[in-house]
């Protein structure tokens, strides 16, 4: 950055001559050394998953969870600063709710992803603020089908204006990915923090935009991106924390919900097998090599 | 030129007197919302060896006409306790609203970090009847002392933090107690002997197969039908287990016989 101490990085709300913000480059900066967190979008759910670094052996195993739950349906997790995750959550609670109470429905993953990538953008244009130091991604599985209002009491009509239409299928699993700067698109499968070039090219392998993959192998497969994606720095220990949205018959009936022990585990166990194989390639071919040598 | 506020746009008080402005004075009591408007009759259940039964038939009347016939008075929350409500529908939409939103509170609580496969623990995590029955009972305690009542009488069945079936009754007042069989409004009177007859106590409540409580709580709506002139054939029925809850939104009442209407004299355009 040939600019910096020229005067333009020190506040929000002053371009660089040459169309930058640097406090919004800065605060990307504070989320390239987060722990890794990713979401993948499958054809029937969304796993988020994230590394979770253990900076203490003080803390109790499990404890001190990174992925929240906004509405029953939407789950967020994010990379960067973990008390900015916290307020990202706080604001991203309150909208919910100021739309239920508005439309007596749950707000849509999109809406959500909309609110809150306004307020990060209002966060880079205000000299009294500084940006987020996170990047977040929020996951959600918007209800396929028509279901009630907040407090509705009756069926309504069964035909004709704002009658039933059975057959049509509304919503589905959706995952955004907001940054620093207020820009967020909507993703097939999205990485971010320390480990993202890694995890993102993971993601690339998968089969997200055409078939699709099932989240149960979502799940396996964030389990193993994180593991992949650990790789690089092994400086620390870490925990992989999991969660899932499925549709309303899938596993968690279209909530956001921890992915069972049970399950995390056979995962955790098939991303260090899936390692372990990958190092033992390496290494054969490396003793390949040195036989031809 | 007069510069207050207040005399904008006013008549000259010279020439039409003062302005009277004492209806803006509201020092006394709010009075909206102490009357009802449309209106649901009875909530009756009764408790059984494994669980309880509740039933609400799909009537809000307002006044005297039967205005809504499609409207489900019985709900669930968090998937484990039913809440039935006798009384104002706005009322209860209001209180459904709330319910769903400390429902969206609980799922904000994170899984505790006590080991996941240890149901007991799990469950005594998470909001139960008890809780609920409770909370209703000071929501509505505080809302009369404010003079501004929720116009309900509540039933919640489900079961308490000791995993025993529990159902309560909660009214406008705040008023609340627990019993093996109750019943809201008109059922108080018409419903409740004849849930006693099955389960007087606690005791015999625990001796009722399920069968025999449905077949209460279905005898109990087809007398509410017959002598509450607010009422409706079309009913729902809950059935709360450690399973979870069963409801049925759309049943019909079944076996009606009318013959004893013939002895009944004196009213309408009857001149005999």
């Amino acid at each position: 950055m040939t600019s910096i101490g020229t005067g333009y990085d020190l506040s929000n709300s002053i371009f660089s001559p040459d169309g930058r913000n640097f406090q919004v480059e800065y605060a990307m900066k504070a989320v390239e050394n987060g722990g890794t967190s990713i979401g993948i979008r499958c054809k029937d759910g969304v796993v988020l998953a994230v590394e979770k670094i253990i900076t203490s052996k003080l803390l109790k195993p499990g404890a001190n969870k990174r992925i929240a739950t906004v509405d029953r349906h939407l789950g967020v997790v994010s990379s960067g600063m973990l008390p900015d995750g916290r307020h990202f959550v706080d604001r991203a609670r309150d909208e919910a709710r100021s739309w239920r109470d508005n439309f007596k429905t749950p707000i849509t993953t999109a809406d959500l992803a909309s609110r809150m990538g306004n307020y990060l953008q209002a966060h880079t244009l205000y000299q009294s603020v500084r940006p987020f130091g996170i990047t977040a991604i929020v996951g959600g599985f918007d209800a396929q089908e028509e279901s009630p209002v907040d407090g509705e009491v009756g069926n309504g009509p069964s035909c004709g204006a704002g009658g039933k239409n059975p057959d049509k299928k509304y919503g589905g699993p959706f995952l955004y990915m907001i940054e620093p700067s207020g820009l967020y698109w909507g993703y097939y499968g999205a990485a971010t923090g320390k480990g993202r070039q890694a995890a993102k090219a993971e993601l690339e392998k998968l089969d997200l935009t055409g078939e699709g993959i099932t989240l149960e192998e979502a799940v396996k497969e964030a389990a193993r991106i994180i593991y992949v994606a650990h790789d690089d720095s092994k400086d620390k220990e870490f925990e992989l924390e999991m969660s899932w949205i499925s549709g309303k018959d899938g596993p968690t009936k279209g909530l956001h919900q921890e992915v069972p022990k049970a399950l995390r585990e056979e995962a955790e166990r098939l991303a260090k097998k899936s390692l372990d194989d990958s190092d033992d390639e390496e290494e054969e071919k490396k003793d390949g090599d040195k036989m031809e040598e | 030129m007069d510069h207050r506020p207040q005399a904008w746009g006013r008549p000259r008080d010279d020439v039409y007197g003062a302005y009277d402005g004492s209806y803006l004075n509201n020092s006394g009591p709010r009075t909206v919302t102490q009357s009802p408007v449309v209106t649901g009759t009875s909530v009756i259940a009764i408790k059984f060896k494994d669980g309880i039964v509740m039933a609400a038939d799909n009537l809000a009347s307002y006044g005297s006409l039967a205005r809504f016939t499609d409207v489900k008075r019985l709900r669930t929350f968090l998937g484990t306790t039913v809440i039935g409500f006798g009384g104002d529908v706005s009322d209860m939409q209001f209180l459904d609203r709330h319910l769903e939103e400390l429902a969206v509170d609980e799922s904000y609580e994170a899984e505790p970090t006590i080991d996941e496969d240890d149901q007991e623990a799990k469950k005594a995590s998470q909001l139960n009847a008890g809780n609920i029955y409770r909370y209703l009972q000071k929501l509505m305690y505080q809302r009369r002392n404010s003079f501004d009542p929720l116009w309900n009488h509540i039933l919640v069945a489900g079961f308490d933090s000791a995993s025993k079936p529990l159902l309560g009754s909660v009214d406008l007042r705040g008023t609340s107690f627990t019993s093996p069989s109750l019943a809201t409004g008109f059922g108080a009177a018409l419903a409740q002997p004849i849930m006693r007859k099955y389960a007087a106590t606690e005791e015999d409540a625990a001796k009722l197969t399920r069968e025999q409580a449905v077949g209460v709580i279905k005898e109990c709506m087809k007398v509410l039908f017959y002598r509450d002139a607010r009422s409706l054939d079309r009913y729902s029925i809950a059935i709360v287990t450690k399973d979870g809850i069963e409801l049925k939104e759309d049943e019909q009442l079944e076996k009606q016989s009318w013959a004893f209407a013939e002895r009944i004299k004196g009213y309408g355009t009857q001149t005999v």
